[in-house]
């Protein structure tokens, strides 16, 4: 891509990227002219924080990384080894400078829900340094039994479908599950039974202790005519206005995407297994065939930091190129 | 999986011939086949197609997925009248409908993908 020669204006942080040029390539990233490029990597870090951001900070109190779609069992042109990319996640991830604590799969861990793919996906997940995983499901894992394997597998103390929430050093995490009963012609769906639970969940926290909020298919519209939104989204982020931080990772898109709204940032992670396209760029949503030279590039993790004080978390997608 | 389809479609072409030549209808029968072909719904680009199909009473309907992601046919009543097991790629699934109206019907995966088979 020859269109980086006017990325970097003013480097006032001497980290390889100013505002003007990150906010180009988030416009890309919308887009869809893949920002997986550099190296093949992409730093994006929260937009309300960019003019302050340097490398120290991406050494914070909390560490923990977001994988996502993994699709066990495809084994389709666009990646005929989906195992062969996620032990390539983890080598990633073993090899971050800073460990993370945790990780979180955010859903289509198998592509069938078959449960030797689910055991392929754990077997390769033992590998990773950080011993904790928090699921959320997505569509693909929860066909033909309405997510019974989800839940028996990954959501022993979950509530209903499967969401939950925990604390860690101060941050409060928020798995949902938005891929039940889907309505015809509708998006994602949290549900009325959920969002009573998570206006309880919230209620008692104060305005400051930050929020992670995790869950498949987008809490944000990215593109409605794809089924990428969440039709009663508004609603759950309606009973997280109060806090001064809100991070919203997403999958189901294959793709690396954000959004700052308010005190909100929206985050979309790429896949481990294949890419999809950029909204409305093809005829539909279905797995994107790249060069086979150029898929690592396009698929990835996210590593995110969170600093004690700090307004909100650093999230960082890396290629796994 | 094609093969099995087409054998078990010749046995039913037989027993109906053998039945035609024993009532003296072969004609008849041979005439009705004809105008009822195999009524075929491909999934494909996350989408049904035709979308709208009208077919006489009586119809089987066969959905064929040639996405390179799964999806699934069922019914948008309650209780639903058809619904599919996930259907790979390439995998197909049939239902005959016995009785008139309209039967709006959706992917459950990727609720926007929606059809109707209108039974006439």
């Amino acid at each position: 891509m020859t269109e980086m020669k006017d990325e970097i204006l003013v480097d006032h942080n001497h980290d390889g990227l100013d505002r003007r040029g990150f906010l180009k390539c988030m416009a890309w990233a919308g887009t869809g002219a893949l920002c997986v490029m550099r190296g093949g990597v992409l730093n994006s870090y929260s937009m309300s924080r960019i003019s302050e951001i340097g490398a120290l900070d991406m050494t914070g109190d909390l560490s923990f990384v977001q994988i996502s779609d993994s699709h066990m069992g495809f084994n389709k042109p666009a990646n005929p080894d989906v195992a062969g990319t996620l032990k390539v996640a983890v080598d990633k991830i073993n090899g971050l400078s800073k460990a993370p604590e945790f990780m979180l799969h955010t859903g289509d861990i198998s592509h069938l829900s078959k449960p030797d793919e689910f055991d392929t996906v754990d077997q390769i997940l033992k590998s990773a340094t950080p011993k904790d995983v928090f699921y959320v499901p997505g569509e693909h894992d929860v066909l033909n039994d309405d997510g019974k394997q989800f839940l028996e597998r990954y959501g022993k103390n979950s509530k209903g479908a499967g969401w939950y929430s925990f604390d860690k050093k101060g941050v409060h995490f928020v798995g949902l599950v938005n891929v039940m009963n889907l309505k015809a012609g509708g998006l994602g769906t949290l549900g009325h039974d959920q969002l009573e639970w998570l206006e309880d969940d919230v209620k008692p926290l104060t305005p400051s202790t930050p929020i992670v909020v995790f869950a498949h298919i987008p809490l944000w519209s990215v593109y409605p005519e794809w089924g990428w939104g969440t039709d009663d989204s508004a609603q759950a982020l309606a009973y997280l206005k109060k806090f001064g931080s809100v991070t919203v990772l997403n999958g189901h898109i294959h793709q690396t995407m954000q959004k700052v709204e308010g005190n909100v940032t929206f985050h979309t992670a790429a896949s481990t297994a294949f890419p999809q396209p950029a909204p409305g760029k093809a005829d539909s949503p279905g797995p994107m065939k790249v060069p086979a030279e150029q898929l690592k590039s396009v698929l990835g993790i996210t590593d995110v930091n969170y600093v004690q004080g700090s307004h909100a978390l650093a999230v960082v997608d890396s290629s796994l190129a | 999986m094609r093969r099995i389809v087409s054998i078990a479609g010749l046995t039913a072409a037989l027993v109906l011939g053998t039945f035609g030549l024993c009532t003296g209808q072969n004609s008849h029968v041979a005439n009705a086949q004809e105008k009822m072909p195999s009524i075929e719904v491909k999934i494909d680009n996350f989408s049904f197609g035709p979308a709208t199909l009208t077919v006489p009473v009586g119809s089987t309907v066969t959905w064929t997925n040639r996405d390179d992601i799964p999806h699934t046919v069922v019914s948008t009543d309650d209780p639903k009248t058809f619904k599919s097991k996930v259907l790979d790629t390439d995998e197909k699934f049939s239902f005959t409908f016995s009785k008139a109206g309209t039967y709006p019907y959706f992917c459950s995966i990727h609720p926007k993908m929606t059809g109707k088979v209108v039974v006439q």
